[in-house]
């Protein structure tokens, strides 16, 4: 049995303007100390999926199907309490911005302090050493002093790390890092993404690596989602996805990427942009960007074809598996 | 520290001066204080001598500089009426008035900061919205009309609580008469605290509720809930503290303008405060005690203000008193 397992996914924000689906159909699985990767473009819905593992989407946002199932419970549906003994002790998150997940007026010790006492009874002084432990584990300099300083006393690097020991503190079994690097100065980005890497990959924590960075995903990464719109449109594991994507939309990912470039010509940005959750369009959400944009992709909503280990929601994959007329379609449009 | 303080000082200094400039040269237009000095009996020229002995006939600067001169020993001359120090007969009345902005403060305190933060984490419910919509209202509402309402309900109505002036006091260490010591004291302090109260009790409601919603919204709140923490603390330490550092900023601001808003409320209570004894002042044409008034009103602000700066220092990490901003 998968460590966690979820199983279409649907996630609402309900405006003004009638409910939003910020999430369609998400299902995917992750094994104990495995390390996948979520990419996609910007607003493609990734941070909200990571918030939704753990239930913590800010209002109006919320579930409205599906289930997550994480030792035989359904977070979608669990009690608040129940909810918070997992959250932070089971599964732990890791922001984006250093310099905006610390609270400014605690201490870094009262921030640790606290985290290990929502979860076991433990006296102060216990806590106190078990964060020591973890600080010197992500490297800081003088950890010691470290406990009675603010954030503000500290470089974004620095809370970086601060924030990915207070992620471990509990030996947890899954670890959702939302672009934990992209705020930090270029020089330090690697060394914190290897720490990260090293440590997880020490207490065997699954790791969830939201990114927008293809590169480190194909490195570090076992399988890999990529998200557009909201759905799922490709999974499986890493290295098929990075040397044959199926779906023109990764293809489209792959060719931007400046590795695949030829030296001296342009980089291949897919054309257009991510349409808004608004208004996506019927049929797969894709078409309007797609090269190999063909009827029914206009009208039908791609299911989800096992390719290869993979699974891959377009028309295009789905009829060269099934049907034979596709080819023929195919060969036209070369 | 000790930089806060010096700094402090010279500021307070800067603005004592101006306000003592400002008081001074507006009470030319407060009318003659001979007319309420000597009767219709005497004579023009025996008024102009008195002028010319009073130094009013002296140009501005000189009576100020004369005036300032005095002033910075203690000595605002001398009240007209009660022919005694100016300095002391306010200081005489400052205690009355220091309570009642006192039983002000905590009646806000106390319902603002609950209420607020209640509203703030509870948004949809019907109590929030109630909330808001009687602060628009209570914001909207005049002083005057909220005492005597208060006074018809409960004094005239109901007769839980008396309507007028201080009650039983009892002396504190020589020089500051106290209500609070006494169940009859405190009796009399609570309607007008109340009045004093409405002012200001909406605009901290508003307020707080305002800080702590964006605060909730804020990424290391949400850290928080992804860390396990109880709601509880995230509501009460995470949340709360970084609520506060704005509203004292405010608030602390607010409080020394209840001071100016005591001048009502005295009247309206005859309480025996500065702000009643102001007014008398000007109906008076009391110039010395009016300019008086404005300086302790002044003086007060100034240490509300210090006081202020000091406890945001304390309960915010990122300020550093020592100096360097
Ligand atoms: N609280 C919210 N209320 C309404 N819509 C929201 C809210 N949070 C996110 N969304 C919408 O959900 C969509 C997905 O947002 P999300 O933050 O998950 O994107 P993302 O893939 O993480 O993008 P980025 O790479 O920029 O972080 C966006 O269109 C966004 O506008
Ligand atoms: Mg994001």
């Amino acid at each position: 049995m998968p460590l966690l397992e979820v199983n279409n996914l649907e996630v609402c924000f309900g405006l003004r303007s009638g409910a939003v689906k910020a999430l369609r159909d998400v299902s995917f699985t992750l094994e104990r100390g495995e390390r996948l990767g979520v990419v996609g473009e910007s607003g493609a819905g990734k941070s909200v999926l990571g918030f939704s593992i753990i239930n913590l989407l800010s209002r109006p946002g919320h579930i409205s199907a599906g289930n997550v199932n994480f030792e035989g419970k359904d977070l979608a549906s669990l009690a608040p309490e129940e909810l918070r003994s997992i959250r932070g002790n089971r599964i732990s998150m890791i922001f984006q911005d250093p310099m905006m997940t610390l609270n400014p007026v605690l201490t870094i010790g009262v921030q640790m302090v606290e985290c290990l006492q929502a979860h076991r009874q433990i006296s102060t002084s216990d806590a106190k050493r078990i964060a020591l432990k973890r600080l010197q584990q992500v490297q800081i300099p003088s950890a010691e002093k470290r406990l009675d300083q603010y954030p503000h006393e500290l470089s974004g690097g620095m809370r970086q790390r601060i924030v990915i020991a207070i992620g471990l503190l509990l030996d947890p079994d899954i670890i959702i890092a939302d672009e934990p690097t992209t705020a930090l100065d270029v020089t330090i980005q690697a060394e914190i993404m290897d720490l990260m890497l090293n440590l997880c990959e020490q207490n065997n924590v699954a790791l969830i690596l939201i990114t927008h960075d293809l590169g480190v995903v194909s490195q570090v990464t076992q399988r890999m989602l990529v998200m557009y719109a909201g759905r799922i449109i490709e999974q499986g594991p890493t290295k098929e996805i990075i040397n044959d994507a199926q779906h023109p939309y990764t293809q489209g990912l792959m060719n931007a990427l400046p590795q695949m470039a030829i030296p001296g010509q342009k980089l291949n940005q897919i054309k257009g942009t991510m349409p808004p959750l608004q208004n996506i369009p019927t049929g797969c959400s894709f078409n309007p960007r797609c090269e190999y944009v063909m009827d029914i992709c206009t009208k039908k909503l791609p299911p989800f074809t096992q390719s290869g280990n993979c699974l891959v929601a377009c028309h295009m994959v789905a009829d060269s598996q099934h049907g034979p007329q596709q080819e023929k379609l195919r060969s036209e449009e070369v | 520290m000790i930089a806060f303080f010096v700094k402090r000082f010279f500021q307070a200094v800067v603005v004592m001066f101006v306000i003592s400039l400002i008081s001074f040269s507006i009470q030319d237009n407060l009318g003659d204080p001979l007319r309420e000095l000597v009767g219709q009996a005497v004579s023009e020229e025996e008024r102009q001598t008195m002028r010319d002995e009073m130094g009013l006939n002296d140009p501005f600067l000189v009576q100020y500089l004369r005036f300032a001169k005095k002033a910075v020993q203690g000595d605002l001359g001398n009240s007209y009426f009660f022919k005694k120090p100016a300095f002391e007969v306010i200081m005489k009345k400052l205690p009355a008035t220091l309570e009642l902005v006192f039983g002000a403060t905590i009646i806000i305190v106390l319902f603002s900061v609950p209420i607020g933060v209640y509203s703030a984490i509870h948004p949809e419910k019907w109590f929030s919205k109630t909330v808001m919509g009687l602060s628009i209202v209570g914001i909207s509402i005049p002083v005057f009309l909220t005492a005597i309402g208060l006074i018809y309900l409960f004094a005239i109505e109901l007769n839980w609580l008396p309507s007028y002036g201080r009650g039983e006091t009892t002396s504190v260490m020589g020089f500051w008469e106290t209500g609070l010591l006494s169940a009859d004291g405190l009796r009399h302090l609570i309607l007008p605290s109340f009045t004093l109260a409405s002012i200001m009790l909406p605009l901290f409601i508003r307020l707080i509720r305002a800080e702590m919603m964006e605060v909730l919204q804020s990424e290391y709140v949400k850290f928080a809930w992804a860390k396990g923490i109880s709601p509880r603390r995230i509501y009460f330490v995470h949340a709360l503290k970084n609520t506060m550092l704005p509203v004292i900023t405010v608030g602390g601001v607010q409080i020394g303008t209840m001071v100016a808003y005591t001048i009502l409320t005295e009247t309206v209570f005859q309480w025996p405060g500065m702000g009643f004894l102001f007014l008398e002042a000007v109906n008076r044409v009391d110039t010395p005690l009016i300019v008086a008034y404005l300086i302790v009103v002044g003086a007060i602000f100034v240490v509300t203000n210090t006081l202020v700066d000091l406890i945001y220092g304390l309960v915010n990490p990122t300020v550093n008193l020592a100096g360097k901003k």
